[in-house]
């Protein structure tokens, strides 16, 4: 779906964002972002839509280059980004106007959505709370039935129901043609819905690796007492929360807070595990 | 469903579509909810799910009928029990042996507990 080699990205020449970056993603997963503040999760996906040009390297998805901006491939990119733009008219005029870009467009699941997320199609866009306006574009994006779909901090700004019904309506959209990918720092929103962690830092991929892969070589789990064989520590009510190598096949429940730290913290430990 | 801190979703779910067909929820020969209903009404990853009613199907609890879904085994019942018995001896008996130990719990007077709840929770009058 996205092969990106050796790709070269920053806002100025002399300050790389992104060097020599190189991954894929396929179809069937949703792969959750992660970076620190800065670290340039909004910049990756803004490459991979299109809206901003790398220095040198190749980008590819769905084999267009998303710089090219051809009709054919904006057609099956859906975009949330975190700060957004919606003009002073009403939902049912702006679906008049935006939904025929796309072929595959679904009426239908729009309305149902709607309900679900609780919003009045007579409502004028700019009268909304962000909350509202959020799930009215992700709503959006969804019914356009584009096979790769980007959402950069979906779940900030809505309500607590409205978190449940994303990540429902999230399950439901996962299909074996479509990549979702979504940049986070809310994990905990969204920890039992992505597949695979991909970790940006210091201008690199720095993990990229499915839950079932990590939990296959670590162990997230709590210790009384620290030991040679613990990777990374937090100190807990009770002792540790550690990570440590799955020595015994483990099937432990990935922490995902514990996981990001511990690949910032500890980079040179985890490499050669996940080589 | 109310996810526990330490044990991994996918077996989280197991223990979840097992408890359904030991309490008769889901009744043996019946379709199980599909990946994608299951995923979204626990709100997770389907290849999640997909991975539990994999690991299900080599347990010999479900059965995959290409094309139309999983099904509850015949003898489901018969096969939880053996795996979860195995899974509560080496996971859950472990811990509680220790708070036995340093509990100074005997067993006369944990069996005399034993008997209570058995008859108090599980006996209808």
């Amino acid at each position: 779906m996205i092969t990106i080699n050796n790709l070269n990205f920053g806002y100025s020449k002399h300050n790389l964002l992104f060097k020599d970056m190189s991954m894929q993603l396929s179809a069937g997963h949703i792969y959750g972002l992660l970076g620190k503040n800065g670290a340039g999760k909004s910049s990756l996906l803004k490459n991979i839509a299109g809206l901003v040009y790398a220095q040198s390297g190749s980008l590819k998805v769905m084999g267009f280059d998303p710089a090219k901006r051809e009709p054919e491939l904006l057609a099956d990119i859906c975009f949330i980004p975190e700060e957004f733009y919606l003009p002073s008219i009403k939902i049912d005029a702006y679906i008049k106007a935006n939904a025929p870009f796309y072929k595959k467009f679904d009426y239908a699941y729009l309305n149902v959505l709607l309900e679900e997320f609780n919003i009045p199609i007579s409502n004028k866009l700019v009268n909304m709370s962000y909350g509202q306006k959020k799930k009215f574009i992700i709503a959006f994006g969804l019914a356009t039935q584009a096979k790769l779909v980007i959402m950069d901090e979906p779940t900030n700004g809505l309500d607590i129901p409205s978190k449940a019904q994303f990540r429902k309506v999230m399950a439901s959209a996962l299909t074996d043609d479509r990549c979702i990918v979504i940049s986070t720092h809310q994990v905990r929103d969204l920890d039992n819905l992505i597949d695979t962690v991909i970790m940006l830092d210091e201008s690199t991929i720095s993990l990229k690796a499915s839950i079932e892969e990590i939990t296959q070589k670590l162990t997230f789990k709590k210790m009384k007492e620290l030991d040679e064989t613990v990777i990374y520590a937090e100190p807990a009510l009770s002792g540790y929360n550690v990570v440590v190598p799955n020595f015994h096949q483990e099937d432990s429940k990935m922490d995902i807070e514990l996981l990001f730290n511990a690949v910032i913290a500890e980079k040179k430990k985890l490499k050669p595990i996940f080589n | 469903m109310e996810f526990r801190e330490n044990k991994a979703i996918y077996l989280q779910i197991g223990d979840y579509v097992c408890e359904h067909i030991l309490l008769g929820k889901w009744k043996s020969e019946d379709k199980v909810p599909s990946v994608r209903e299951l995923a979204v009404s626990l709100e997770v990853n389907p290849n999640t799910v997909m991975r539990t009613y994999e690991l299900l199907q080599n347990k010999n609890i479900l059965s995959n009928k290409r094309g139309i879904g999983f099904f509850i085994a015949e003898d489901a019942i018969k096969q939880i029990k053996i795996y979860s018995k195995i899974q509560f001896m080496d996971e859950e008996l472990p811990v509680f042996f220790r708070n036995l130990y340093l509990l100074d719990i005997g067993f006369d007077e944990l069996e005399a507990r034993y008997q209570k709840f058995v008859k108090e929770t599980f006996t209808n009058p």
